[in-house]
């Protein structure tokens, strides 16, 4: 009786990883489907692998995943989207792309450093890249085809402009990342094209509370201060609240980043502007420029990063945005 | 005086050879990876290529070196929740020395483990005087290397992580030994996977062919009774504890050397991973019970599913939901073995 037990509980495994490539065997028939659709179009027919640093399950790289994914059945490109925080499982993820010798592959570079190996493997087997998101500044060196992603100074650049233009004087830039490059960047950015007076304040993204009760002191503190620029969509909220617990109706604000919450706050007036660095983007276009690099030798950019933003995002278009934004696409 | 044969002592009867085979703690991890790898396997021809084997071999290496030292510590009865980001503060003081502060390789990589023995020892000593639950006391641990981690990076270099090792003196020579890969039939394999085979054989050997081997096992049994019959127990537990430390700098080395940088978050959250892979090695929660090449099954394991999920295309969204369908038929499989396993006594 025992060992049938036994029996039982390797079969119960094996029924469970057999099932589990059904769902695997009826993602890849779908894919096939739409590619058939498609039949007017290039069908390419090359496996592309894009290896991103974004854990399963975030939001920001499931949008990317989407996109990378609608790109392959609108071609008829075979996309297989793996991610991982870790720059060393990211690297072994690169490792497994090579050794599959897929047609082309597309990386996010959150640590250059770390994927440089992995990255020089792939160019030495012939296998064509293409960096995302971050690390456009060692994407040449690594022999990237291209960069597609947004170049946070000028995005930064582009949310000063916006301040400007809707009547700001002294800007608040809220910074949620002690040390982060790129949102330093961004400050900076906004800095050279407001004009007016720009003051970085530091919060900690993990605690939106205190970054709110922050910002309300700071806004208590300085009745000049006239603009706030959020960097993350968590702390656009928190900001929301602290404007309306300090009481400073003139006050507009603008953030970076994108969720249903800060749509809605845009809807209700209570936010001017979301830049959008459009993710989606950043897994289509690589899937399409790595198909157009393998059938037409065409390569993209000149030699310059492609960039996916700054897209704005205000009461002018919230709704269609939203519309997309629940379909998993914005 | 009495010349009287004694009755077969029932401690001394032969256990029939089946029931011997059946009875090994790593029996369950043994099938799983057989089985694993053979779904994988026909399902995939690249999983089965030596450039795949040599790709899932990677991530099995370092998590089995990891997984051994934990299994060692998890037969002695203990936890180490700090294993895994001791692997990140390792790697951070090598980076910072070579980096910062221009150390040669060697010295740094010195310097990094007289540190990690020092925070293994301490882990030991105070679960040992203080009788607390490892769990806790390691908990504990763990918390101080994640912020010590951050902010020593963030004050030295303002970023959120070290690059540049590949500059320092003796890179060359230690990646050699450490990161680098070997060619073996025109395939290149990590060197961390001779590591990892190294590991694993001296920790069976101590386990099954010496006096520590039984210390450890006693210790983590009863160790009530085994201080009566004279067993070391103290020393014994605190002595895994640097094991394990020494494991997370040698898995800590092996990664700073290999991705020549090193973020203030790396190893968080793996220390589960090593637990999961000792488990499914046959180690019990409970201590006492366990084998070293079982943690390696399960290191490969793991290895194998990460890495097959991706070869054969499933969506990585449910990775981790295969890992919980092993761990789960790993601990029956387990459970069932060791009923098994006193039934037959």
């Amino acid at each position: 009786m025992k060992p049938k037990l036994r029996l039982l509980a390797v079969v119960a495994g094996a029924a469970v990883l057999a099932a589990c490539t059904a769902g695997g065997g009826v993602e890849n028939s779908d894919n096939t489907g739409s590619g058939d659709n498609n039949a007017a179009g290039n069908q390419s027919g090359i496996r592309v692998a894009v290896v991103s640093h974004g854990a399963a399950g975030d939001k920001f790289w499931d949008v990317v995943k989407s996109g990378a994914e609608q790109a392959g059945r609108d071609i008829g490109a075979n996309v297989s989207y793996q991610g991982s925080g870790d720059p060393n499982q990211q690297s072994q993820l690169i490792d497994a792309a090579v050794s599959q010798k897929v047609d082309g592959l597309v990386v996010s570079m959150a640590n250059p450093d770390a994927l440089q190996e992995a990255i020089g493997k792939a160019v030495d087997a012939g296998i064509p890249v293409i960096t995302i998101n971050s690390g456009a500044e060692k994407s040449k060196e690594f022999g990237a085809l291209t960069h597609v992603g947004q170049t946070e100074s000028i995005a930064g650049a582009a949310a000063g402009e916006r301040m400007k233009r809707d009547g700001a004087t002294k800007l608040i830039c809220v910074i949620h990342e002690a040390g982060n490059v790129g949102l330093e960047d961004r400050c900076a950015g906004a800095a050279r094209t407001f004009g007016g007076q720009v003051e970085n304040l530091q919060v900690n993204v993990s605690d939106l509370n205190a970054a709110g009760s922050t910002i309300a002191a700071k806004l208590q503190s300085d009745a000049s201060a006239n603009g706030v620029l959020t960097l993350n969509n968590g702390v656009a909220l928190a900001a929301v609240q602290a404007i309306e617990t300090a009481g400073r109706t003139d006050v507009k604000l603008g953030t970076f980043d994108l969720d249903a919450q800060v749509l809605d706050a845009i809807k209700a007036d209570k936010i001017t502007f979301a830049i959008d660095q459009q993710p989606y983007l950043q897994g289509y276009l690589p899937v399409v420029f790595l198909a157009l690099y393998k059938s037409n030798a065409n390569t993209v950019g000149g030699g310059q990063p492609v960039l996916t933003g700054p897209g704005f995002v205000d009461k002018s278009n919230a709704d269609q945005v939203a519309e997309f934004a629940g379909k998993g696409t914005r | 005086m009495t010349t009287a044969v004694p009755a077969a002592d029932e401690r001394l009867t032969d256990v029939d050879r089946f029931r011997r085979l059946i009875i090994r703690p790593e029996l369950g991890a043994v099938a799983g990876a057989v089985i694993v790898f053979t779904f994988f396997a026909i399902q995939s021809p690249v999983f089965r290529s030596p450039a795949g084997v040599a790709n899932w071999l990677d991530p099995a290496s370092t998590l089995g070196i990891m997984a051994v030292a934990v299994a060692l510590l998890m037969i002695g009865g203990e936890f180490d929740l700090s294993a895994g980001v001791l692997t990140g503060t390792t790697g951070l003081t090598l980076a910072l020395l070579t980096v910062r502060f221009d150390w040669n390789v060697w010295p740094a990589m010195a310097f990094a483990l007289v540190l990690a023995l020092a925070i293994g020892f301490v882990n030991g000593f105070l679960v040992v005087r203080t009788r607390l639950p490892s769990f806790i006391i390691t908990l504990s641990t763990f918390l101080m290397l994640q912020g010590i981690n951050l902010g020593v990076t963030k004050y030295f270099t303002n970023t959120v992580s070290v690059g540049g090792i590949a500059q320092a003196p003796g890179y060359q020579a230690a990646s050699a030994i450490f990161a680098k890969s070997v060619t073996i039939f025109g395939t290149q394999f990590r060197i961390a996977i001779l590591w990892w085979i190294a590991v694993t054989a001296l920790a069976t050997w101590v386990l099954l062919r010496t006096r520590l081997g039984n210390w450890i096992f006693a210790a983590g049994g009863n160790a009530p009774a085994a201080r009566s019959v004279g067993v070391p127990v103290t020393r014994t537990k605190i002595g895994l504890f640097m094991t394990t430390a020494f494991a997370a700098w040698l898995v800590g080395t092996i990664l700073a050397l290999k991705l020549t940088s090193v973020q203030a978050n790396a190893g968080i959250g793996q220390e589960f991973e090593y637990i999961i892979a000792a488990v499914i090695g046959g180690c019990l929660l409970t201590g006492g019970y366990g084998s070293a090449i079982g943690a390696t099954f399960g290191a490969l394991i793991f290895g194998m599913v990460g890495k097959g999920i991706v070869y054969v295309g499933w969506d990585p969204d449910w990775y981790k939901f295969f890992l919980g369908i092993l761990l789960l038929l790993a601990v029956l499989a387990n459970n069932y073995v060791r009923k098994f396993a006193e039934e037959s006594r």
